[in-house]
């Protein structure tokens, strides 16, 4: 057994945090300037094809990497990471079968449980968009629509989803260190007193559970490893984030702090395949069905 | 990233699972948790045949994926916990193997190996509880020995214990953590008194130890004379890696029989209940995925479990006392009744977050050794 990132994985995240790292930080602040109508940089969508985000899971005659889930999961940490905007997960899904899709010509847009992310920006909305009614979005860098039909949710794309809302949950765990190292009150670091530390210490417990539990569901594709990995991570997230903000105190609370923006992309993704619910029962009938689920195993 | 075991490492597996097969119906009866000499015997006995099979250095010699197997394998076949090895096996042993001299090594490893001699552990005192250099038991030099006059708590099996591994202060005047010597004081000696606490969950787990004058001889010192702390360090390294390996797998059995009952009683009706039980299914999956990893970390690293084992220790404990919370939800009023399952471990289960370094003390381990925040209060 060898449960730890093989050199070339390491590699691989090391390559994408290089990438998007230099490409997006800027923008995310461009992007919330266009707040509430952002757009999508077609370059960067584009860029972030040409780094294989799309096709990384495409067998190589097909233009792709030949990659598996875990490499996919790692590159959707480092994207949750970097709060970068756009429907990523749908995209992927749809490279190999919506042309353009896999080197980032065409931004392809979802409905999953009843919302859409990111419609008017889309050139393919599937399975659709009938009577979609457009949200005054909580997240200024995730417009919303409602759709009347729920979708159905892939399991991959739920698997995705938990590896972006791990990459935020370790990108606030970090903030909040940074800014309890830094900040002073009483003449010292906040971070030296237990009450500001130990919600530094509980993010990180929460990280690096949910981070076993994402990459063992990318290494066995079980739907139920699945539906562990985001109800984990959907915690790690917005419990983190909201902890972030609180040791952020006064300015964590302000708009041009960055933690509301992880705040709330990590809600719109906790929203994503109609919350939880399914998840945990799914969780509660494998205690009951046990052997039975796990034969129900994806590629 | 790999999930999947060696071809030796299976091997190791199937091996193993065919001897517990053969030899645990040869076990006699569990004596019952009152009678000490019968544990003693009991616990004994079975480091015996894991020491006659070839198994006896499992924590010691094993890669930590073999040890992993070892204590997956032994709790799914219902084999008995380590019980009154504990010490020996898991904090003295370890300890004397990395610091001692050859003549110690052969003289307290092999025992403890065969099943033949037990340990108990004196760290903890009345007054030194997560402040443990603080402690004031004192060992002044008489000749060839040390005079130990203390007291210890919390030491589990010292009623029958051989051995205990002891701190104590042999300097006053030195910072706290400089002034700390370790001992393996013989429990026959005279002076020692041994004086059983009861717990909350009604039953003598553990002792007080009270030393008066109790003469220990300097040649059963471990380590040179005031670098007892770090010498402990090692030890305690041990105790947060897989020790808790067997308690997840049996978790996970604990979670799915809480289930069978809620349906049988009809809880598992309730959508609340239901979906807490499933996220406590995600739960001890992630908390067993995360000890592979660690495990894996350990094998890739050559070294024994760090600090990260305060992030699973955290998690793991809270996360008990959580499924024996939910365990009197599926029982109702029969949660009341210490005849039902599940009623006594979750007594027991409110000492996890305490033993072994309190939650908050680990909070402050994560946060200073692995986040870098500053040192304070």
């Amino acid at each position: 057994m060898r449960f730890q990132l093989t050199d070339e994985q390491k590699a691989l995240r090391a390559v994408v945090r290089d990438v998007i790292g230099r490409s997006s930080a800027a923008g995310v602040w461009g992007l919330v300037a266009q707040f509430p109508a952002p757009l999508i940089d077609r370059g960067f969508w584009r860029a972030l094809g040409e780094l294989g985000v799309f096709s990384l899971r495409l067998p190589e005659v097909d233009g792709g990497a030949g990659l598996g889930l875990p490499e996919a999961v790692l590159v959707f940490e480092e994207l949750g990471w970097a709060l970068v905007p756009g429907p990523l997960v749908a995209t992927h899904l749809a490279a190999g079968v919506v042309p353009g899709a896999a080197t980032g010509e065409t931004v392809v847009a979802a409905a999953d449980g009843s919302l859409v992310e990111w419609l008017d920006e889309a050139d393919v909305v599937l399975p659709g968009a009938e009577g979609a009614v457009a949200l005054r979005s909580v997240d200024p860098l995730t417009p919303l629509h409602r759709v009347p039909a729920p979708g159905r949710t892939d399991p991959v794309a739920v698997l995705l989803t938990a590896a972006e809302q791990l990459g935020t949950a370790a990108r606030v765990c970090e903030l909040a260190v940074q800014h309890a190292r830094t900040r002073e009150q009483f003449g010292q670091a906040i971070g030296g007193f237990q009450a500001v530390k130990h919600l530094c210490a509980q993010s990180l417990v929460r990280v690096e559970v949910a981070r076993a539990a994402v990459y063992a569901a990318a290494v066995t594709g079980d739907v139920v490893d699945i539906a562990a990995a985001r109800v984990l991570a959907d915690e790690a997230a917005v419990r983190g984030a909201r902890d972030c903000l609180q040791v952020h105190g006064g300015m964590g609370f302000t708009w041009e702090s960055e933690v509301h923006l992880h705040l709330k992309r990590a809600w719109v993704r906790a929203r994503r395949g109609g919350g939880n619910t399914e998840s945990e029962e799914l969780l509660a009938a494998d205690l009951l069905a046990g052997v039975a689920w796990r034969g129900a195993c994806l590629r | 990233m790999d999930l999947s075991y060696t071809a030796e490492e299976d091997e190791f597996r199937g091996r193993l699972r065919e001897w517990l097969a053969k030899v645990l119906p040869m076990l006699p009866s569990k004596p019952s948790p009152d009678d000490w000499p019968g544990r003693r015997a009991y616990d004994l006995g079975w480091q015996r045949m894991l020491y006659d099979a070839g198994y006896a250095d499992v924590h010691w010699d094993a890669s930590p994926t073999t040890r992993l197997i070892f204590l997956e394998e032994t709790e799914k076949a219902g084999a008995p916990y380590v019980g009154a090895n504990f010490v020996g096996l898991l904090h003295a042993g370890p300890t004397i193997a990395a610091e001692g001299t050859p003549e110690q090594r052969e003289r307290w490893l092999p025992p403890v190996l065969r099943g033949d001699e037990v340990w108990c552990q004196g760290f903890s005192e009345p007054d030194a509880g997560s402040d443990l250099a603080a402690l004031r038991t004192r060992a002044w030099r008489d000749g060839d020995d040390y005079v130990v006059t203390g007291s210890k708590i919390w030491t589990s099996h010292a009623e029958v214990a051989d051995w205990c591994e002891l701190l104590v202060r042999t300097d006053t005047s030195a910072p706290k953590h400089r002034g700390i010597s370790w001992l393996a004081m013989p429990m026959s000696a005279a002076g020692i008194t041994v004086r059983p606490l009861r717990t909350l969950a009604g039953s003598a787990e553990f002792a007080e130890v009270f030393l008066d004058e109790v003469r220990v001889p300097v040649g059963n010192r471990v380590g040179d004379e005031n670098d007892g702390w770090r010498v402990t360090m090692v030890t305690l390294s041990f105790e947060r890696g897989t020790a808790f390996v067997g308690e997840v797998v049996a978790c996970r059995r604990v979670l799915g029989e809480l289930a069978v009952e809620a349906r049988r009683n009809g809880r598992w009706d309730d959508p609340v209940l239901r979906r807490q039980l499933g996220r406590l299914n995600a739960e001890f999956r992630a908390l067993w995925r995360l000890t592979q990893w660690n495990v894996s970390e350990a094998e890739a690293s050559g070294g024994v479990p760090g600090v990260g084992g305060s992030v699973f220790k955290l998690r793991y404990s809270h996360a008990r006392q959580e499924l024996y919370d939910a365990a009197a939800d599926v029982l109702g009023p029969d949660s009341l009744d210490l005849e039902r399952a599940w009623v006594l471990d979750r007594l027991s289960s409110l000492s996890y977050t305490i033993a072994a370094g309190t939650s908050q003390i680990q909070q402050n381990i994560v946060a200073e050794r692995i986040l870098g925040l500053p040192k304070g209060r």
